[in-house]
């Protein structure tokens, strides 16, 4: 009796305990944060908040002046020495790869800085200079105000913590954002041809 | 000695989860994946497992009945500590005050005290594979958070990662050492440790 008893306790635990790690996981799909947050935002797009930014040049836009192209963002600080630089040269070739949308401005790649009191449009600059730049359809930036810049990151997913050597780290990765403003698919960091694919995709 | 600290178990229990509590405390654990994987999570399953000696007798009694074996408290116990071992898991409680105060409540009520009462249930076999699992688990993921280049959490360091795997290593290496000892001593079969202490 106690056998069949303990037997259908341990069954509906089964069920229960295997019904939360399916929620906790996305079906399985996701075990760390990082897989999680790809998985949201391609099946819930989010809206990305508006942002006053310095570019490069010192000029000031909100970001929802961008709406109406395709945007290819990232986060970066330019004092970093890897993952940032590893963006870097990743849009860099991005921007070869999408040579034709970017020059009939339907797209543009956007370098968002998350250390904006050291990255002022001076470091912005040399930060593009350094990844060869090709002058047309990318733009580096500074939120002006850290509490935009707080809901940007939250909005992307983005997680920055210190390396404990002066530096940060952070979870890397290229976010596409649609014309009317939605955060709709973020890729990992490594590979930028997929990337490049995926939004010549969805502007078809 | 272990008369007194059996004794005081429940109080034991209590002040060690109010220190736990403690904010700086609480922020000193959860700053490192090492101390809130390999201390703060398992502190809180001690404080679930001394807090056995406070349940009244006839709810123990009860639950007997349906825990054949200790069968059904090891599979509670086992089903939230996967839980609590997905690297989102531990990302999310160390930022977001709801997770926080999820694992807070069920590590010591779903995997400490479910342990504590079923330990005494679960004979040789059972056991036996309970620790050869926990065993091969921390060799298993230790090895895997010592390899892995990409980081499992977006709150913490590849370093501090790389150090809980080696901190995993070892203490899979000191439960087998432990084991290993019971073994050889023949004391393991024991359906529970207080036929020893208390005859």
């Amino acid at each position: 009796m106690n056998v069949l008893r303990t037997l259908l306790a341990s069954s509906i635990l089964l069920v229960i305990g295997g019904t939360v790690l399916m929620g906790a996981t996305d079906r399985f799909q996701a075990f760390t944060t990082e897989t999680a947050r790809r998985i949201d935002i391609r099946e819930h797009p989010r809206q990305v908040p508006p942002a006053i930014l310095q570019t490069q040049t010192g000029a000031q836009i909100n970001l929802t002046d961008l709406r109406g192209s395709w945007l290819l963002v990232d986060f970066i600080y330019t004092r970093c020495l890897t993952y940032c630089s590893l963006l870097g040269g990743e849009f860099a070739q991005l921007q070869t790869q999408l040579a034709t949308p970017i020059k009939e401005g339907k797209l543009r790649l956007l370098s968002i800085s998350f250390d904006p009191t050291h990255d002022k449009p001076p470091q912005l600059a040399a930060y593009l200079e350094i990844h060869r730049d090709h002058g047309t359809g990318w733009l580096a930036a500074r939120p002006v105000d850290t509490d935009e810049l707080t809901r940007l990151e939250q909005v992307f997913g983005v997680t920055v913590i210190s390396d404990g050597l002066g530096g940060f780290v952070h979870n890397a990765a290229i976010g596409i954002v649609n014309p009317q403003g939605q955060l709709v698919e973020i890729f990992p960091l490594g590979n930028p041809e997929p990337v490049g694919r995926a939004v010549l995709q969805y502007m078809q | 000695m272990i008369a007194l600290l059996r004794r005081y178990a429940s109080h034991l229990a209590i002040v060690l989860f109010v220190v736990l509590l403690l904010p700086p405390v609480q922020h000193v654990l959860t700053a490192s994946m090492t101390a809130q994987m390999l201390l703060q999570i398992p502190l809180l399953i001690l404080v679930g497992w001394l807090l056995r000696g406070a349940l009244p007798q006839r709810f123990v009694s009860a639950i007997s009945a349906w825990n054949y074996n200790g069968i059904t408290g090891l599979i509670l116990a086992t089903l939230t500590t996967a839980v609590w071992m997905l690297p989102r898991s531990l990302d999310a409680a160390a930022t977001e005050p709801l997770m926080a105060t999820l694992k807070f409540l069920s590590v010591p009520l779903l995997i400490g005290l479910p342990l504590g009462i079923s330990w005494p249930r679960m004979g040789f076999v059972l056991r036996g594979v309970f620790i050869a699992e926990l065993i091969s688990m921390f060799f298993r993921l230790g090895w895997l958070y010592m390899i892995t280049p990409t980081r499992l959490c977006t709150n913490y360091l590849v370093g501090d990662q790389q150090r809980s795997g080696q901190y995993m290593m070892l203490i899979g290496g000191a439960i087998f050492a432990w084991l290993a000892i019971k073994l050889l001593w023949g004391r393991f079969d024991s359906l529970s440790d207080d036929q020893h202490k208390s005859t």
